[in-house]
């Protein structure tokens, strides 16, 4: 499988990141590079093989569905490039 | 001898006889940090101040009869473990001047035994690298030089590359470290030192920055096996904030180090024999066998026959979980901003001015194998090949107690070698990226030197939760390699 421009670009919007003129031939050109170098996974026989999704192998834990963590609303906010009270601040979304 | 050149071993003896103090310890490593960091760039943020109020608080404590396991011993902190209060960066722009307003539970657990935090190592960006080339704050020298030095500037390896050269050019006893793909052993082998990926779940990894969650695992750096151990008994145990950190007993790994290798049985991969690999690694790998044998060991052929397909396993895996992760740098809560016409400009004008290069690629390619229609075709074969992958382990570990096989495919090389591409840097890890992929711990050990007076490392896998043989087994071919040379960059050298 090989990406067109089209492709990167489409990839690009859905990551969020903003593409300068000429960046999404070069990110082209790289990114299939590498896919073609992982496309030998292809040739793996994986039929009845259940996906591994970590390691360790232990079942998720259960806890209590409690509140342990909160009101410290000053130390979240602490790194905010912007705020307006106790909020994030955002550019204006809705007219 | 200076203080800088204690083992952290050497350091707690010569502690709790009253020979050194925690002050002039962190004292000689700020004074060798102040010397040699501007030229190795091994830490981002220096905390001198802090070290030094830590440094006379335990001596009060060790005075008053309280002495944590690590009381006094000065450590360098991966900048990827949120220290409370003082910044971290993941060597990345996007993050900004982040100050954590929470402590990392490893970084806390070192400090409840007493640690000194020197400051913060550097790192590839978001610990995307082997080379640590992709950091936002410059690269890091390696403090060991050809034996011809032409001048050449060695790249200390990545992602933990601040880390392992801070211990070996002793500016710091000890470190964290982190490793996903190899990022703990592959820098330790290329400055040296010993370094250690515990088993998945071992150390916790809450206030850790996330790069790939299934894979991350903190460890430790040092100079010797045993204080990797100390170490990793002061970082691990159980913590309920990470659902995936294990509800295992932490045993004395330390006294683990010396059960010696009689009787143990110590597999050699056939896969890992690879094609155009130097014959100095191949040499080592055979030297450091024949050590184990003289032992008392019995060295046994094993088979890993999906070893091959471990790095592209692992370069759909790691960035498919790094583009969900680093999803949340959006300029909104933490880190850098830079304004767009709208919302989604602002998102997206912000993530292209923080990402660097080798993480906007990554972010690219997990986010189209994560896209509809490519999902079954690249991320679920993956997690697939995964499976065998681990299912080799399995079988493997039935038959021997501990595998050994080369750290990495070369010595350090230089710094701009391998960075046109990719795929040519990925190959760094093909001997450590496979034991991520299964959990299972992995050990570093300096074993020898190439003919430029480089170091070469091997590797120990063990089982899941069995550091102690893989400790044991480090230790042994740390003993019988008997090596004295020291990197021509080193504090008060």
């Amino acid at each position: 499988m090989s990406l067109d421009l089209k492709t990167v670009r489409r990839v690009a919007s859905l990551a969020r990141l903003h593409l300068e003129e000429g960046e999404d031939a070069r990110l082209q050109a790289e990114l299939n590079g590498i896919l073609g170098w992982i496309e030998q996974l292809q040739a793996v026989d994986v039929s009845g093989v259940e996906p591994l999704s970590g390691g360790g192998g232990t079942a998720m834990p259960m806890r209590e569905d409690v509140v342990t963590d909160g009101g410290r609303a000053e130390a979240v906010l602490g790194n905010a490039p912007d705020r307006a009270g106790a909020f994030f601040a955002v550019p204006k979304v809705v007219e | 001898m200076h203080p800088t050149d204690f083992t952290i071993r050497g350091a707690l003896e010569a502690l709790s006889e009253g020979i050194v103090s925690s002050e002039a310890l962190t004292a000689a490593h700020l004074e060798a940090i102040a010397a040699l960091n501007p030229r190795l760039n091994a830490f981002v943020t220096v905390t001198a101040e802090r070290a030094m109020e830590a440094a006379r608080a335990s001596d009060a404590r060790r005075a008053n009869g309280i002495a944590g396991r690590l009381e006094g011993v000065p450590l360098a902190i991966k900048d990827l473990f949120c220290t409370e209060g003082v910044r971290t960066t993941a060597a990345s722009r996007i993050l900004g001047e982040f100050v954590p307003p929470y402590e990392s539970t490893v970084t806390a657990n070192l400090l409840r035994d007493g640690a000194v935090f020197l400051g913060k190592a550097n790192l590839d960006e978001f610990a995307m690298g082997s080379s640590n080339a992709t950091s936002a704050f410059g690269e890091v020298e390696n403090p060991w030089k050809r034996g011809n030095d032409d001048g050449t500037r060695l790249v200390p390896g990545g992602s933990s590359g601040g880390s392992a050269a801070a211990v070996a050019a002793r500016l710091a006893m000890g470190a964290t470290a982190t490793d996903t793909g190899g990022s703990i052993r592959q820098p330790a082998a290329f400055c040296g030192i010993a370094g250690m990926k515990p088993t998945y779940g071992r150390c916790s990894r809450f206030g850790v920055v996330a790069f790939a969650s299934s894979l991350d695992t903190p460890g430790p750096v040092a100079r010797t096996v045993e204080d990797c151990a100390l170490l990793l008994e002061s970082m691990a145990g159980h913590d309920p904030r990470d659902a995936t950190s294990a509800k295992v007993a932490v045993p004395d790994f330390a006294a683990a180090c010396a059960r010696g290798v009689k009787g143990l049985r110590i597999g050699v991969p056939r896969e890992y024999r690879l094609e155009g690999m130097p014959d100095e690694i191949e040499a080592l790998w055979s030297q450091g066998l024949d050590w184990l044998r003289a032992e008392g060991a019995e060295i046994v052929d094993i088979s890993l026959p999906h070893t091959k397909y471990a790095l592209p396993t692992y370069y759909i895996v790691a960035p498919a979980e790094a583009s969900s992760n680093l999803a949340r740098y959006d300029g909104v809560r933490f880190g850098q901003r830079v304004d767009g016409a709208d919302l989604k400009d602002l998102y997206e004008r912000t993530r292209a001015a923080g990402f660097g290069a080798e993480v906007k690629r990554r972010i690219m390619i997990g986010t189209y194998v994560l896209s509809a229609g490519y999902y079954d075709a690249y991320y679920v074969r993956a997690q697939r090949v995964r499976a065998l992958i681990k299912r080799d382990f399995d079988e493997a570990f039935r038959d021997v107690d501990a595998i050994v096989t080369p750290a990495t495919p070369s010595a350090a090389f230089a710094a701009g070698e391998k960075q046109d591409d990719p795929v040519a840097m990925y190959l760094n890890d093909v001997f450590t990226v496979t034991a991520n992929l299964a959990g299972i711990p992995g050990l570093a050990v300096p074993a020898g030197f190439d003919r430029q007076g480089l170091p070469l490392g091997l590797q120990v896998l063990g089982r899941d939760f069995d550091e102690e043989t893989v400790f044991a087994v480090g230790t042994a071919i740390e003993h019988a390699a008997k090596l004295t040379a020291l990197p021509q960059v080193r504090a008060f050298a």
